[in-house]
């Protein structure tokens, strides 16, 4: 919305004022007289409809503000919650993602990976595969190995018997899971401070000193990666999900030695992807698997492990806060640290792709960029957006990565909006203030204090009693990156110590995304933000042994299913009309994390400062106290 | 050679018994309804009816289905003339990516079919099986109930095995 629908918006003015001209040009009149209905230059002698003014012409000019944005109060559409044209398709079984793609004599194939990391294929009985009913090829470059089949099912079993043919030695090491957190402390890292503020008066009298953590997450497609490959005449088109089809097809071209200009990416809807999930890395293995194959359309799907183990993870974070309180229980100094491995290993170079890395000639990974202020990476949302004296926040940013990761929704903001909100709670509640009051009294942006008072009385906040032993409530806000929407959450939960389960009965948010287009897209990504964010919060972890990531399917990484979803969800999305659009997609998982956790620690007495909050941990944490 | 009907229309499946019934539906058959997800019977996106009732197709091999009639996603209607559960998911525009939609279609098709008036905890017991990952569980328990023939304002769903003394409760 930010970028495409306010370009877009600003291209129709443009296209407005250049056709009304043509029309007054054409009439002989003023251009003040016109005026536009429903794409009908009107007002003049005689009306002209758009299409008469571009007759057989392509009309395209170099964008120079000659337009002016219609008056918000004139929107006939925008501003009106109007159902989406794609759903109906979707919902009936009509093609609608790559995964739905059949080309004529299409082929099936399926990749064949290591055990972990960095494993090289040391024998594999080829002839054992080649013989199996179905198979037409088998593709191996250096440690890439793949399958192909006439039918898919048959692929499946071949990619089955080739796990069973293949002996792989070596491999990396992964570090110990209970360790991962120190490790990344002590890492060799880029140090930026991000942020700084001139000390206040007032002396603390009490001082808090936490340390967060959060585990590697997964995007975890629902419906794992795939592409459809066809390489023709020296020419490659993929059909991919990937989000850049531009950077992927460098990737690619690299990768095949092939000029950028003879590979084609075509972009189709994939399965939700949430970032840089497994999209650019399949139509890598449909490229290197449709060269071995002139002639013949490809198609690579992932199975779920596929997905589950060699996607591009969410990093491990830690973040260490500080600070102090004064008698009069306002914050006078205030030191962050986050740490954190990269948030973005997108393509770019073909050692960003699984395949370029096992090819026989293998790639070496673009070095990692440290996304900078404001918008940061690690650091999305780690400078408070509070009036706060003597704070500094400093990122340290780790790049040996240990396992791959990059881009997630949110990419740092999730962690450290939990973090900076479980802070700000810890020292409201120190300070002996409410915590919505707490931070109304820090927060000098009308916008942000709307949406903060808004989810409160939404809420009920003010007179909120606990229904029952074991109910609590929490509040947390924030503005993603800071400079894009304010979104604040609320938050009544129960917790059950025997079973360590948390039920959310009320989630109540308030968002600010700027002009709003369709307030029930506003709506279906808020919830969704939330009942994500709840994911990631209450299950959520990547497990890992030496020698392995076990969490290669769902039973081994849990998300949430419809027992834990919220009995209530409540949005409410506040118009800025004439306001810039500042997106809803990732606004509404940092505060639903801390206002989970705030309200866990209004349940029990527990504040939990690791994620997830797993009823096995729960259930620990609780039974020691 | 295995002899199924699917949505209504005699079929004649020549393929490995083994083969899972997802496969033939998708490739053999080119319907679209059905979606891979997870291959093991863990996530639902692959749920169709098998004599009215819902199972995982991904998981379920073809010769376990001679004589028998499945329903895929395409059996209960079309985007023209959507199926009284489609139509409830349209209208509660219950989907995001909609790649799960389907499974939790199908899934919610399968409990009417055996419960015609299921509660809340009837309704997210039967969509236990099904995984979203957009977050689009309160639109899909919203159009379950309005499948169910009570659609509502307000959310307030009650949760499994929920105690009578909650009852009460706010939630």
């Amino acid at each position: 919305m930010e970028e495409s629908g306010s370009a877009i918006m600003n291209a129709a003015a443009e296209v407005r004022a250049i056709l009304v001209q043509r029309a007054a040009e054409r009439l002989g009149v003023e251009t003040e007289r016109l005026r536009v209905e429903d794409g009908v230059v009107v007002g003049g002698p005689e009306d002209i409809a758009y299409g008469a003014l571009v007759d057989g012409e392509t009309l395209h000019v170099r964008y120079e503000g000659r337009g002016r944005r219609a008056d918000p109060a004139s929107y006939q559409i925008m501003g009106t919650s109007f159902p989406r044209t794609d759903i109906p398709a979707k919902l009936t079984g009509a093609p609608a993602y790559v995964q739905d793609l059949r080309l004529p004599g299409m082929v099936h194939a399926r990749v064949v990976r290591p055990p972990v990391y960095g494993a090289r294929l040391a024998e594999f009985d080829r002839a054992a595969v080649e013989a199996m009913p179905g198979v037409t090829a088998v593709v191996r470059n250096g440690n890439y190995l793949a399958v192909v089949a006439s039918g898919e099912y048959q692929a499946v079993e071949a990619k089955r018997a080739a796990e069973g043919a293949a002996r792989w030695s070596g491999g990396i090491t992964l570090p110990e899971r209970s360790k991962i957190y120190d490790r990344l402390q002590a890492s060799a890292a880029e140090e930026t401070v991000i942020h700084g503020t001139d000390a206040g008066s007032g002396s603390p009298v009490k001082r808090l000193e936490v340390r967060y953590t959060r585990p590697f997450q997964m995007h975890s497609s629902i419906g794992p990666s795939c592409a459809v490959g066809l390489f023709e005449d020296g020419r490659l088109t993929i059909w991919t999900h990937t989000q850049g089809v531009y950077p992927d097809r460098k990737a690619i071209a690299e990768l095949l030695s092939m000029e950028e200009g003879a590979v084609r990416l075509i972009h189709m809807p994939g399965a939700g992807c949430y970032g840089h999930n497994g999209a650019d890395d399949a139509a890598a293995d449909a490229a290197l698997i449709a060269t071995a194959l002139p002639g013949q359309p490809v198609r690579v799907q992932w199975m779920r492990e596929d997905e589950h183990l060699w996607e591009p993870y969410g990093s491990a974070m830690v973040v260490e806060a500080n600070a102090g309180l004064s008698a009069e229980g306002k914050i006078v100094d205030w030191t962050y640290d986050v740490w954190s491995y990269p948030h973005s290993t997108r393509p770019g170079g073909a050692g960003n792709l699984i395949a370029g890395n096992l090819v026989a000639d293998p790639f070496r990974l673009t070095p990692p960029t440290n996304i900078p202020q404001p918008a940061g990476g690690g650091d999305r949302n780690a400078v408070p957006p509070y009036d706060i004296p003597g704070a500094r926040v400093t990122k340290h940013f780790v790049t040996d990565m240990t396992l791959r990761v990059s881009a997630l929704r949110g990419l740092g903001a999730f962690m450290n909006v939990f973090s900076l909100e479980s802070f700000v709670d810890e020292l409201a509640e120190a300070a002996g203030a409410d915590p919505v009051a707490f931070r109304l009294a820090m927060l000098d942006d009308p916008r942000a204090s709307d949406v903060v008072t808004a989810a409160a009385t939404d809420f009920g906040w003010d007179g909120w009693t606990a229904p029952m032993p074991g109910f609590g409530r929490g509040f947390a806000y924030a503005r993603y990156k800071n400079l894009a929407a304010y979104c604040a959450v609320a938050i009544e939960l129960q917790v059950t110590p025997e079973t360590g389960e948390i039920r959310i009965h009320r989630a109540v948010s308030s968002v600010d995304s700027g002009q709003i287009v369709n307030p029930d897209g506003v709506r279906n990504q808020i919830e969704g933000g939330i009942v994500q964010s709840a994911s990631w919060t209450l299950f959520e972890e990547v497990l890992y042994s030496s020698d392995r990531i076990e969490s290669r399917d769902w039973s081994a990484y849990p998300i949430l299913r419809f027992d834990a979803v919220p009995a209530s969800v409540r949005v409410r999305p506040i118009d800025r009309p004439g306001e810039p659009f500042l997106g809803t997609g990732e606004c509404a998982q940092g505060p639903t994390a801390a206002a989970i956790a705030n309200a866990l620690r209004n349940a029990t007495g527990v504040r939990i400062r690791d994620l997830p909050y797993s009823p096995e941990r729960l259930r620990a944490v609780l039974q020691d106290t | 050679m295995v002899a199924m009907t699917v949505n209504g229309a005699a079929v004649s499946v020549d393929a490995d018994p083994e083969t899972p019934l997802l496969y033939v539906l998708r490739n053999e058959l080119e319907l679209n309804g059905a979606k891979f997800g997870c291959g093991l019977g863990q996530c639902g996106a692959c749920t169709v009816l098998v004599d009215g009732k819902a199972a995982v197709s991904c998981i379920l091999p073809i010769a376990a289905l001679e004589g028998r009639a499945v329903t895929t996603l395409e059996g209960l209607g079309t985007a023209e003339a959507p199926g009284p559960v489609q139509a409830a998911f349209i209208e509660e525009q219950a989907a995001q990516c909609g790649y799960c939609i389907p499974g939790m279609i199908m899934r919610t098709a399968g409990l009417l079919a055996e419960t015609p008036e299921p509660n809340d905890e009837e309704i997210r017991a039967a969509l236990q099986p099904n995984l979203c990952r957009c977050g689009t569980h309160m639109r899909i328990l919203r159009a379950a109930r309005r499948a169910a023939g009570r659609p509502s304002e307000e959310d307030n769903f009650a949760f499994v095995g929920s105690r009578p003394n909650e009852e009460g409760a706010p939630s």
